[in-house]
């Protein structure tokens, strides 16, 4: 029920934007993340974003994990 | 299914959980997606066999009483109503019907996607009623406060919603006060708490001592996630972090928090094999009441009877497993399931049925 995946944000148009997964496009809505911006990643639940995708702490987790020593 | 340094990295974190874990723990994974997750990747049996991960109520479908199934039945059965529901909920048996069962009765039941579809299917039938059934948690909310507030706004008065969304933060409450299975740390749902944040969660380790960690939904993510909680376990420093920082913001969407807020209140709900817990539901407010299913069809919530032998409620309360019931993979299978935790494709009966979990 939860389940939410990342999608590509291509235009706005509004309160309606073109999305874009796995090459396929479609509508969402971004009334709930009205700060988004085309060019960045949503996450899409149930026809809306739910959340803007940041890739700055998705590389940053990375960096983290890396970090790990294991001794 | 992992790749190249994904694969690395998952084997560091799973070197550092052996590393600093000691002792019998029992975590719960509160999120149906997570329960799938778990075992469609074989996490469980990369882990110390004295972490034990138990699957928890967070599954919309599951939760939903039998009673309100048989209202969302009772209102399927009006001539001018087209009833909007997302998929599961159609195939779960209420006390003596289903929705799938009206269906088949002539009645115009709809499976839609989203609220927006809801909303077209309300614009496209001006002359019917079209009852948009509202399950899901915090994720799912905001969608249809936002769906709501869009049909006010157009003008649309064919477009009822029936609201019956749950909250995690009370019923992970309700479990912790129950004292009936012991637990050492929380998987905390990733999407729910995209929503709403963090900060929910921190009478859990305050109050209770019990470690939480938000987790995504990757394998590497809820490595991360348990690899959190060990350690705050293991140094007696329970507390709130984020493993999933790139969708999850400590003070969660303020925008879809308002939207909620604006059209719902909370009250209480009633929950499969929980029963009910005040403050954990949310109802329609008084000025959206146009909108509201409960308020024009009368619907009040009711508690009705499981069906027998089920242990579906036992299952969400992390008191059973699957596999502890009599019925699992005999009389109830996804084909024929007997109750919801069966029917739900996040459901820990249906995830154990088709990721082959076993008691080895």
């Amino acid at each position: 029920m939860c389940l939410a995946i990342p999608v590509k944000v291509k235009s706005i148009n509004g309160e309606e934007a073109e999305v874009e997964s796995g090459g396929t496009s479609y509508k969402a809505s971004i009334a709930l993340v009205p700060e988004v911006k085309e060019g960045d990643y949503v996450l899409l639940h149930a026809g809306y974003a739910i959340s803007i995708i940041d890739q700055q702490e998705a590389e940053e987790t990375l960096r983290l994990l890396r970090e790990i020593r294991v001794i | 299914m992992m790749i190249g340094e994904e694969r690395t990295l998952a084997k560091k974190l799973i070197q550092e959980i052996f590393r600093i874990s000691s002792k019998e723990i029992n975590l719960m994974e509160f999120c149906g997606g997570h329960t799938v997750a778990i075992l469609k990747q074989g996490i469980r049996q990369l882990l110390p066999g004295h972490v034990h991960l138990l699957s928890g109520p967070g599954c919309p479908v599951c939760v939903t009483a039998t009673g309100d199934i048989d209202s969302i039945i009772h209102l399927s059965g009006y001539r001018d109503v087209i009833t909007a529901t997302f998929g599961d909920l159609i195939r779960v048996p209420g006390s003596t019907s289903s929705l799938q069962k009206s269906r088949a009765e002539g009645n115009d039941i709809r499976v839609v996607y989203s609220a927006l579809e809801a909303l077209d299917i309300a614009r496209q039938n001006p002359g019917k009623r079209v009852v948009m059934v509202g399950i899901g948690f915090e994720t799912t909310a905001p969608t249809v406060a936002a769906s709501i507030l869009q049909a006010a706004r157009e003008g649309i008065k064919n477009y009822l919603v029936y609201s019956l969304h749950k909250l995690t933060p009370p019923v992970m409450k309700a479990l912790l006060d129950s004292g009936e299975v012991k637990l050492d740390g929380i998987i905390c749902p990733g999407h729910v708490s995209t929503v709403i944040g963090a900060r929910p969660y921190e009478f859990i380790p305050l109050n209770y001592r019990i470690a939480c960690a938000i987790t995504g939904f990757e394998p590497l993510d809820i490595l991360e996630g348990i690899n959190m909680l060990v350690r705050q376990i293991e140094s007696g420093t329970p507390c709130v972090e984020i493993a999933y920082r790139r969708a999850v913001k400590p003070e969660g969407n303020l925008k879809a928090l308002e939207l909620m807020e604006q059209v719902f209140r909370v009250g209480s709900a009633w929950w499969r094999g929980i029963g009910e817990i005040p403050g954990s539901g949310l109802q329609l407010k008084e000025e959206y009441r146009v909108f509201d299913a409960a308020t024009v069809f009368q619907l009040t919530p009711q508690d009705a009877t499981e069906p027998a032998g089920c242990l579906c409620g036992e299952i969400l309360r992390a008191a059973k497993t699957p596999l502890d019931c009599p019925l699992f993979g005999k009389k109830c299978t996804p084909e024929q399931p007997v109750g919801p935790c069966m029917v739900s494709a996040e459901g820990a009966c249906s995830a154990y049925y088709l990721y082959g979990e076993s008691d080895g």
